[in-house]
């Protein structure tokens, strides 16, 4: 027993080293999923608080940026409005129930944002107290932005398309064929929409969009267009760059969706998992 | 001894911040991402006994964690570095040792001993952070290249820095 003490204490600090690095691991492993809590993060009061800081010094500085986005979505939404378009059918549309709608939308401000690493978060100044739970997707005035990951009080943390796991259901606004978006983390303007099979035929400028299959984001959301297409010999899938219409290193101002039917669609998915 | 201490919580807690709020930011091509707060550990003074620098290294790493929301990879590659210094002392040990010089910094040590002490440990902790970041074999290449090219990105910010702070670490 005493070797062995004595043996502890001669190589104390390789054991140290040891459990400072399974306490690291342990931590990289539970941010990485969904389904544990993760503690230290950008949630906590401290670190929102100084991000809130930096973030209003900075917001001085693209005001005008900011006035222009906005201002061109209130446009596109008057646009949709049901009394702009000209029309001679009389049709009623009643809304009986409150819970016929089936998205709402939660505003917020992007406190903390980065664009030039690989794997990419957002900090909003949004939490629980304002009913955000995790998974929830998140959108801005011209796209998509992502997914909801831990939630504190106050505050949310998001994890940004540009992400090494963010996959987003996608499809070819021409075709309606579908596949996944993904990002290769070289160019936060750029993506690639990927299991789009050979037949289809793919133009240049075509639009793509959300499908609504998940319950992150609702159906056609513009999400950018196609630059460019290609087919590697033997592949039989397209690979296609796709330009994003969300401008990520601007981002002030985001929309958090809540799927009102999110819980039910779950729970029968999930009786089809157990079968 | 408290001067030491003060110089020290200081250097902390200015590349911290410095860290968060500005080298966060900045990436060029989304290829180079600085990472300046290892420049702490390398300053650390040589008789630190090895129980507390591991402990602040990691400390170190995790508030750069919890900041930029990565989990424990900062902390997993700064603890390492923090292993391997010492190792890394005694290889590059001057001739006449490190005699009456409690910081290794560029001014008491020299450029080109700072030069390869920096260059090794820096490497050694972008090349272990980027991979637990992206942490996908089939990535490795474009990682590699990532934490070589944000290694002499840092190194530069390190040099500068030295230059800029050297009349004040005089006396630290």
């Amino acid at each position: 027993m005493r070797n062995l003490w004595l043996f502890f204490l001669r190589y104390y600090a390789f054991f140290l080293f040891l459990a400072l690095e399974a306490i690291a691991i342990v931590l990289m492993v539970n941010n990485n999923s969904y389904h544990r809590a993760s503690y230290f993060n950008s949630t906590n009061t401290m670190s929102a608080e100084i991000y809130k800081y930096v973030s209003n010094a900075r917001s001085f500085f693209n005001l005008q940026l900011i006035n222009d986005s906005l201002s061109k979505e209130n446009a596109r939404l008057r646009n949709l409005l049901l009394s702009s378009p000209y029309s001679n059918k009389v049709n009623k549309v009643t809304i009986e129930d409150s819970s016929m709608w089936r998205y709402s939308y939660i505003e917020a401000k992007v406190i903390n944002n980065s664009v030039n690493k690989r794997n990419n978060y957002l900090t909003i100044d949004r939490g629980s107290l304002h009913g955000i739970k995790e998974k929830m997707g998140v959108i801005c005035g011209n796209g998509i932005v992502g997914t909801v990951k831990d939630v504190s009080k106050h505050f949310s943390t998001v994890i940004s398309f540009l992400h090494k796991d963010s996959y987003v259901s996608a499809q070819l606004n021409s075709s309606k064929e579908f596949g996944s978006l993904v990002w290769d983390g070289l160019n936060p303007k750029f993506a690639y929409l990927k299991d789009i099979p050979t037949h289809v035929k793919v133009k240049v400028g075509d639009s793509v969009s959300t499908t609504g299959f998940s319950q992150k984001y609702p159906k056609e959301i513009f999400i950018g267009r196609v630059i460019k297409c290609d087919l590697n010999s033997g592949d039989n899938f397209y690979n296609i760059k796709i330009a994003l219409s969300t401008n990520f290193s601007t981002l002030r101002y985001v929309y958090i969706v809540e799927d009102n039917f999110a819980e039910e669609i779950n729970s029968i998915e999930m009786k089809e998992v157990e079968k | 001894m408290i001067k030491l201490f003060l110089s020290n919580s200081i250097r902390f807690i200015v590349l911290a911040l410095l860290q968060i709020i500005v080298f966060n930011n900045i990436g060029l091509y989304n290829m180079v991402n600085p990472y300046l707060y290892v420049l702490f550990i390398l300053l650390l003074p040589l008789e630190t006994p090895m129980y507390l620098l591991l402990t602040i290294s990691f400390i170190m790493g995790l508030c750069i964690d919890i900041f930029s929301n990565t989990g424990g990879i900062h902390a997993g590659a700064s603890t390492l570095v923090a292993f391997v210094r010492p190792l890394i002392l005694l290889i590059i040990t001057p001739r006449g040792g490190y005699e009456h010089q409690p910081v290794p910094n560029l001014r008491n040590m020299g450029i080109q001993w700072f030069l390869t002490y920096s260059t090794v440990l820096v490497l050694i902790h972008h090349l272990l952070l980027f991979q637990l970041e992206v942490f996908r074999i089939n990535e490795f290449l474009i990682t590699f290249t990532r934490s070589i090219l944000s290694t002499i990105f840092t190194l530069l910010l390190i040099f500068i820095s030295q230059y800029l702070t050297g009349s004040s670490q005089k006396r630290a």
